[in-house]
Order: structure tokens, then sequence, then C-alpha cells
């Protein structure tokens, strides 16, 4: 081929060009790169002649237009006449929502049962079991109807609330709870928040400084929560008490007031969260059950008793097993978070499904899903892969 | 190197110049043999499966006049249902011939998409169903302020919703789902006050409820819904196909033209009737239209005209009894009308 000659004429002479690996390989990998150009060339040349075939509008022009329609569920101030483009930012947030708030409870949870299965309680042992068991052997699309459809059916309507503490109420609506409405110099208390988080910080170096230089131990924990707790509380004092309730009341269809977390928001969330954190218990046990048995044989022998031994020794070790895997279920989460449009969550696919009926432009839609996922997914595992390279094991 | 590339990219841009051929729609239905018809997923009346599997509908109804007239075989369709998301696409991309689908004809969907209306098989407007039960006292839409309304996303239903509650200057609460099928139970559920769409679907989907009889539907009629079957844009022939299919159910009608008395009016020396079921000597009204002289007969034989269409499907021979109303013939104060047959 005329390829392979012109390139290998600089070569040594002494293997035949045909058969120099070299050579071969770098022309594999030309034509596998011109095949894939080419290719991709083409898909978008026949794409776009058949959209003007067909008359289809394209561009983005689209996400400038009138949306039309509302979304039940926004993080942002959104309207009928807000833009197609706001429609979708609002579906990116309410998915971000749930992944980012699923991926806090999944991982608590997980690790709450992964570290039961290692229990030597029977009960909790098997508890945990047949937790990781049920949840990990159905796929998440019924977990997500179980949630909405089944216990949505067990919710009185709103007249029949059920009466919860702290003025909340739930129901087939939601779950209602009162709305904080600060008054004047809560702003105060934000800065006293802010400033024992600079305290902690300060105390938290001094500390692991003397014990490093004396041996002597501070109360960290003690200090860091009374500053937590005892700064802003005495602002608040200061300041007069600058904080009001707005309870959730009854109106002809709904309560009215407060703050309603929609039904479709807290089973896809539950759902996500108990599906994933069946995965992360098992990925935490096997990181657990991964660190040798001399390890915490050796930390006894050093006098450690066993919290410090799980503390100081096995869980730093464990993390290193476990961190890679968990990014991939915190992936799977983000990802599985799509099913939302089977309930009628307003996220990212939902919007963009009704913004791509409303408006035709399926491929634009479909391209900004694509984006945003991959986005998303690089995003969370560039930030897995960093934590992971801060707990890997350092050579010196 | 240079002419590998130039061999590659010129072998792209045939395929691509091979790829975007082939507009013919009818041509490409007689070679498979079958209409790739486009349905709901379910909507009593218009195209749901009975309990043999098969589709009935007013929606299917008129897909099987289209295979009567282009293969004098009624079963000749083959149905793709499809959610409201999903219908636009699957008919651009040529997945399906035909949608028949209650599809409501705007003009974006004629120009931006790219699609053709070929009529108006039924005129319909948005309504709003409660349960007169759970939320007595209620008997207008103006009531509906704060309520939370099921509507299936993807439609010009949550268009007209949305307009509707901000002329009105009222708040609500919606609850969208995709599929019809979510949209039912979380209605029944309970999960919302009030449930919107068409008012012949609200009327077929209040018979799939648990107690239909708890529920009621509202008097406004919100919006103009003409629903119609769908084709590509850019291939007359068969927009002719479709439309005059539909225009001949109509003038059957008008005319007297039924199934039951398809024999005797086939020996019918009116001259209207004899073009219209081809059995003028010489004419050629159904050859110019790339099928056969007798495809009108063949849709009345297999199908029937529009009113024996229409009663058996959501009419008075149908669960829903909807009266014909504004579907009536133009002759007797409705609107719809047969562009004559000549």
């Amino acid at each position: 081929m005329a390829t392979q000659q012109t390139i290998a004429e600089g070569a040594a002479p002494r293997v035949p060009l045909l058969y120099d690996p070299r050579v071969r390989g770098i022309a594999y990998q030309i034509l596998v790169f011109v095949g894939l150009f080419a290719f991709v060339y083409w898909i978008i040349g026949n794409t776009t002649a058949n959209l003007q075939r067909a008359n289809i509008a394209s561009g983005f022009g689209f996400l400038q237009g009138r949306a039309g329609f509302d979304i039940g569920d926004s993080l942002v101030a959104y309207s009928s006449d807000s833009t197609y483009g706001r429609a979708l930012y609002v579906g990116f947030l309410n998915t971000l929502r749930v992944a980012i708030l699923g991926i806090i409870t999944a991982t608590i949870v997980g690790f709450v049962i992964g570290i039961g299965r290692l229990s030597k309680n029977w009960l909790i042992n098997r508890i945990c079991l047949v937790y990781v068991e049920v949840f990990r052997n159905i796929p998440p699309l019924l977990v997500i109807f179980f949630w909405y459809f089944g216990v949505l059916s067990v919710l009185p309507l709103p007249r029949d609330s059920i009466e919860l503490p702290f003025g909340s109420y739930l129901n087939s609506r939601g779950f209602y709870f009162p709305k904080f409405l600060w008054g004047e110099g809560a702003g105060l208390i934000a800065l006293a928040l802010g400033l024992a988080l600079v305290f902690i910080w300060f105390v938290r170096r001094w500390a692991a400084k003397r014990q490093a230089a004396t041996g002597d131990r501070f109360p960290v924990l003690w200090t860091s929560l009374g500053l937590l707790i005892g700064l802003p509380l005495l602002a608040f004092v200061v300041t007069g008490f600058p904080l009001s309730f707005q309870f959730p009341a009854l109106s002809t269809f709904n309560l009215q007031g407060g703050i309603q977390v929609r039904p479709e928001f807290l089973s896809l969330y539950l759902a996500l969260s108990f599906y994933t954190a069946a995965f992360i218990a098992e990925i935490v046990r096997a990181g657990v059950l991964g660190v040798s048995h001399g390890q915490s044989e050796a930390a006894h022998a050093l006098g450690l008793r066993n919290r410090p031994t799980l503390r100081l020794v096995v869980i730093p070790q464990a993390l290193r097993i476990i961190i890679p895997p968990l990014t991939s279920q915190y992936l799977n989460l983000t990802k599985n978070s799509s099913l939302a449009v089977a309930i009628g969550y307003p996220d990212l696919v939902a919007t963009g499904g009704t913004t791509l009926n409303q408006t035709g432009q399926a491929i634009e839609i479909v391209a900004i899903w694509l984006i945003v996922y991959l986005g998303l997914s690089l995003a969370t595992a560039a930030f897995m892969n960093w934590y992971n390279a801060r707990k890997a094991l350092v050579e010196r | 190197m240079k002419t590998v590339l130039k061999a590659l990219l010129g072998s792209a841009v045939l395929a691509m110049a091979a790829g975007s051929a082939s507009a013919a729609t009818l041509d490409d239905v007689k070679a498979k043999g079958h209409v790739q018809c486009g349905v709901s997923t379910g909507l009593a009346g218009f195209s749901a499966p009975d309990d043999k599997g098969e589709y009935t509908g007013l929606d299917v109804d008129f897909c099987r006049a289209i295979a009567a007239a282009v293969f004098d075989d009624p079963k000749a369709v083959q149905f793709s249902p499809l959610s409201a998301k999903e219908r636009f696409t699957a008919l651009q991309s040529g997945e399906v011939d035909v949608l028949s689908r209650n599809t409501t004809w705007t003009i974006s969907r004629d120009t931006a998409l790219g699609l053709n209306f070929a009529g108006v098989t039924y005129y319909d407007g948005q309504g709003f169903m409660i349960n007169s039960k759970k939320l007595q006292g209620i008997s207008s839409a103006l009531q509906l302020s704060g309520a939370a309304v099921c509507v299936q996303s993807g439609t010009t239903t949550e268009l007209n919703l949305a307009d509707y509650f901000k002329a009105n200057n009222m708040e609500y609460n919606p609850v969208v789902f995709e599929k019809l099928e979510e949209v039912n139970t979380a209605y029944d559920q309970g999960r919302c006050d009030v449930y919107t769409t068409d008012q012949s679907g609200l009327y077929a989907i209040r018979l799939t409820l648990s107690s239909p009889d708890d529920h009621i539907v509202l008097p406004e009629i919100i919006s103009k819904e003409p629903l119609g079957p769908v084709v590509r844009h850019g291939d007359d022939q068969w927009l002719d196909v479709v439309k005059w299919v539909y225009y001949a159910q109509l003038n059957a009608e008008e005319l007297g033209v039924s199934q039951a008395n398809l024999e005797e009016s086939m020996k019918s020396e009116n001259p209207e009737i004899k073009r219209l079921l081809g059995t003028e000597d010489g004419g050629k009204l159904g050859a110019d239209l790339g099928l056969t002289n007798d495809w009108a007969a063949r849709v009345i034989k297999h199908v029937g005209n529009y009113g024996e269409m229409f009663e058996r499907n959501v009419g008075a021979d149908s669960p829903l009894k909807i009266s014909r109303g504004i579907n009536a013939l133009w002759t007797k104060g409705g609107l719809q009308y047969g562009m004559p047959i000549r």
C-alpha cells in the first residue's frame, strides 16, 4: 500500500517494511483514525442533509424562545414566560439536587449498613444482609415506583394531613415544614458561624502542633462544638431573636405557606439513596475485609484499643480499596436519576423532553443531555480521583 | 496518505447522497406491504388494544382505512404505540408512515417540526376533570386556583394549561408525566386534584378510573384541539392519499353511502356516488392518486364512512357515548366538510 511505503522510506531497511511492527502499528492507527473521522463526517453531513430535506429547523436558537409550560419543582425563579434555556437550567439544577443529596445519603446509609454486615451481633448482621440482598436485586425503576405509587397511595389528602411535630405535615402532596423567616441582624449570626469555623481551624492546627511537640492532647472536639454552637447562639441573643416561622396552613386544595417537599422528589431521592446504599454497603464491607487481619493484630499489640484501631489503622487502609468502586456507584446514582421521568420529577431529561416535543429539536436536546451527563460524570470522577490520590499510599 | 483520505471522503460523500434519497412514502408502503401507523399507548375510543389484543378506536380505524385504500385489506397495518414525546421524532425519522394519534394541529408543528396535517378527524377542546366526591362545591374551572393538576408532558394541553391559569391570575401546581398511564394512576391515587386533557380523552379516561361516577368533567373548554392524522413534510403524494381517504369517508356519509348499503350504492346512477366509488366509465381519479379506481369503495367496504367510524368508536355504539356535536357534517350544523371528489 502507498501509505506504508511513504512512511517507511526513512526507516532502517533491515526488516521488510510490511513486517516492521513499528510501521505497522502507526499505519493501523492512521487507518483507524481516518476511518473514524470519515464516519463522523458522514454522520454529520447526512444528518444535516436529512434535516434540511425534511424542513426541520436546526441550531440552538430555540433556547431563547418562550417555553410556555410550567415546572412544578424549581430551585430558581421560573414561569411559563421563561425561555427554553431557563427550563433546561431548572431541570439541570433539579438533577444536581437529587444527585448530590442522594450521594450524601447513600454514602451514610451504605457505610452504616456495610459496617453492620461485619457486626458480630447476629440480628444486626442479618438485618443488614436482608437489606442489601433486597435492594441490590430489584431494578431501580421498581424501587422508585414503590416509593412513589406505594407510599403515595397510603398517604392521606391535604385536608386529612398527618400532623408531625414542629408544625410539619405529611400528605399526598408532599412533606410540609415551617419556613424560617430571618429578621434584622440575621447577618450577624451567619458572621458568627463563619468566625467559629475559622477559630476551629486555628485550634485544630495549634492542637496538632502541640501534640507533636509535647505529646499533650487537647480536647479539640469539645472546643469546636462549643465554638460552633456558642458563637452563633451569642449572636442570636445579642440581636434579639430575629427569627420567626411561617407555618403551613390548609387552603381549599393544598397547604399554603411553609416549605413543601414534593413527593416526586422525595420518592426519587429515597429510592436512589437506598438502592445505591446497598451497593456501597458491599463495597465498604469488601474494603474493610480487604485490610489484612495482621494490621489490627499489630495495632492491638502496640496497645491500641478497638476504636482507635478501627479509626487509625483499618479505615484509612480500607478507604484505599473503597474509593475507586465508590466512584462508579456515585456515577450510577447520578445517571439513574434520569429515571425521574417515570414519576414526573422535573429533572433535565423531563424538562428537556418537553422542550424537545414543543420545538422538535431532537438532535440538539439529545446533544445537551449527553454533554451535561458526561460533564457531571467526569466532574464526579475528577473529584473522586483527587480524593483517591490524597488517600492513596504515599511511598517515602 | 492523501489518496486514502480522498478515497474515504469520496465514499462518504456517496453514502451521504444515498442516505438522503427516497421520499416516496406511497411506493415504500406498497413495497413493504403494510402501512406503519403511529398510535397512542392506549386511549379508549381512539387507539387502545381490545381484549383480543387487537387495536381499536377512531385513530386506529383511520389507519385501517388507509390500508384498505392501498391494499384492499384493513389488516395490512402495523401499529407503533408512541408516547406524546416520541411521536414526532418517530414520524420525522420515517419509523412510521402516518401518525394517527389524537395530535393537535398547530402552526409550529406544521412548520418548525417539518410535518403536514392531513385533516381533522376529531374536533376537540381541552377540559378539566375533578373528583366531585372529594372536592364538593367546585363547579367551574375558575375555582381551581391552588390546585395540583395532572397533565401529560409534551402536549399542547400542557401549554394551554399554563396560559389559562396565567390569564385568569390563578396559581397551580403542575404534576407532569410522560406516559398517559402514569398520569391516570397518579390522578386515581389522589396525587392531583385535577386532570386536564382533551375532553374526549377525559371521558375515555374516566371509564378506566377506580370509581368513574365520582368524577365530573367541568363545563369549561379552554382551547381548540383539532386532532388529525399527520405525515412528513415534503411528500405531497402521500399527503394526498391520507387527506383524500378522510375526505372520501366524509363524502360517503354525506351521500348516504355506508358499509351496509355499499352493494346497492355500487349500482347507483348518481354521478357523485359513481365518481366516489370509481364506477364511472373511464374515471381515473383513483389512478391519479396513485391508487386503484375503487380506492374509496375499498375504504367504505372495510371501515365504513366517517359517521359509522365515529359512532362505532366514540359515539352512541361505544362506552364513551360522545355526541357528534361539532363533529357532525356541515350539512347538520357541524364542522366536518368533505372536499368535493371530482
